[in-house]
């Protein structure tokens, strides 16, 4: 393995650039190096004006998300070895379809109004008293949105998504996921209200089941198996409100 | 020390309400051309085109034999133009294709739960490959038996 690799880096300065470059740098690989610590070395030791963001470094927090060679990837979980190895360049961009605000720092305004749409949080029509405990749940009743539950909002997700970049009213993967999530929750009361706003083609409908997000989440969450069950759902729903005169939740 | 690989143009700098201008990169035309994982979606898509083709040509084929043997003659001396042979060919490797990507994706839209866990996807998708076989071999077994 090489005792260092090259890594070109995009930069781009809303003051001065027209459009990104990339700056290529020299960093050396140590075998427990990810991505990310060659970004930090270039950042403490040529380059201070290198700009991105990072927080955990352990792929919880999601905010070091970033194109690695054309695919979006938690820098903090991308070793330089598996490039090294093989001799290859390492191209970092910021996460496709996003603003770029500078360098690798996308703009997330619009992720987080889509994310307000899904309405990611427990709807109640009516909140039992506090004095009446806690909403029990069966393991079975959690194992149902888990999974759904594990997103980190750290939009790899989106970057994969094509009907995003196409679509820039496509609400999107980890938002519609996180809306299924809380359908399944067995204290949730809110799948009617979310599906009002989501069955629409900005919405479940505008998926056209590429199905990338799932093959490049992080946390294994599988959007695009959330989405066709919501499509599913919705679509019951639909049919169940000919049979029934005031339909039915899903 | 680093190089710069694309030289930067100086400019004055603009702002937007609130914020220095964002870059807003636009997307290809050709966005699914360059990775095979888009590609093949766009194959899977294409593949619908090939299995309607195929509809058409079975709904055809029942009316000619509806219609008598003559015109089932007819059917057969048409479908024998080397074009439409050819496109047959590649129909037919489209629509395998459509049904493989159809059953692999299923088990992801409808997972079944037996006892309160999730089953593996293969057992999903195991019972839609098996009714192919064997509906395959009875057809086989009807034409050529």
């Amino acid at each position: 393995m090489a005792d260092k690799i090259t890594i070109e880096v995009a930069r781009y300065s809303p003051e001065r650039d027209e459009k990104p470059y990339f700056q290529t740098y020299k960093v050396p690989v140590h075998k427990e190096w990810v991505v990310l610590d060659a970004l930090n070395h270039i950042k403490d030791t040529e380059d201070g004006t290198l700009t991105y963001r990072w927080s955990c470094r352990m792929g919880i927090c999601g905010s070091c998300g970033m194109m690695v060679n054309g695919e979006p990837k938690l820098t903090c979980a991308t070793f330089l070895s598996t490039y090294a190895r093989f001799g290859e360049k390492i191209r970092v961009e910021p996460l496709r379809y996003f603003p770029i605000i500078r360098d690798l720092v996308t703009e997330l305004g619009d992720f987080l109004a889509k994310l307000k749409k899904a309405q990611p949080w427990l709807i109640r029509t009516e909140e039992k008293p506090l004095a009446q405990g806690e909403y029990l749940q069966t393991p079975e009743e959690l194992d149902r949105y888990k999974q759904f539950s594990m997103c980190i909002n750290c939009t790899l997700c989106y970057a994969a998504c094509p009907v995003v970049g196409l679509e820039p009213i496509f609400i999107g993967p980890a938002a519609l996921a996180l809306a299924q999530r809380y359908n399944l929750d067995s204290r949730d009361e809110g799948a009617a209200e979310r599906t009002a706003h989501l069955a629409h083609p900005e919405g479940v409908w505008g998926c056209t089941f590429v199905g990338e997000c799932t093959r490049v989440c992080p946390k294994h969450v599988d959007p695009a198996g959330a989405i066709q069950q919501y499509k599913l759902a919705a679509v019951l729903s639909w049919l169940k409100s000919f049979v029934t005169p005031r339909g039915q939740d899903i | 020390m680093a190089t710069q690989s694309v030289s930067s143009t100086k400019r004055a700098p603009q702002y937007t309400l609130y914020h220095p201008r964002w870059y807003r990169p636009r997307v290809s035309v050709y966005w699914w051309a360059g990775e095979w994982h888009y590609l093949k979606f766009i194959l899977r898509e294409l593949s619908s085109v090939f299995v309607a083709i195929c509809v058409i040509e079975t709904l055809c084929l029942i009316r000619a034999l509806n219609n008598g043997p003559e015109s089932y003659a007819n059917f057969l001396q048409t479908m024998r133009n080397p074009l439409l042979v050819i496109l047959d060919i590649i129909a037919f490797f489209f629509v395998v294709f459509h049904a493989i990507t159809w059953f692999n994706l299923a088990p992801s839209a409808m997972p079944v739960r037996l006892g309160g866990k999730r089953i593996p996807d293969v057992m999903v998708a195991a019972p839609s490959y098996l009714a192919w076989i064997v509906i395959s071999a009875l057809v086989i077994w009807l034409v050529l038996g």
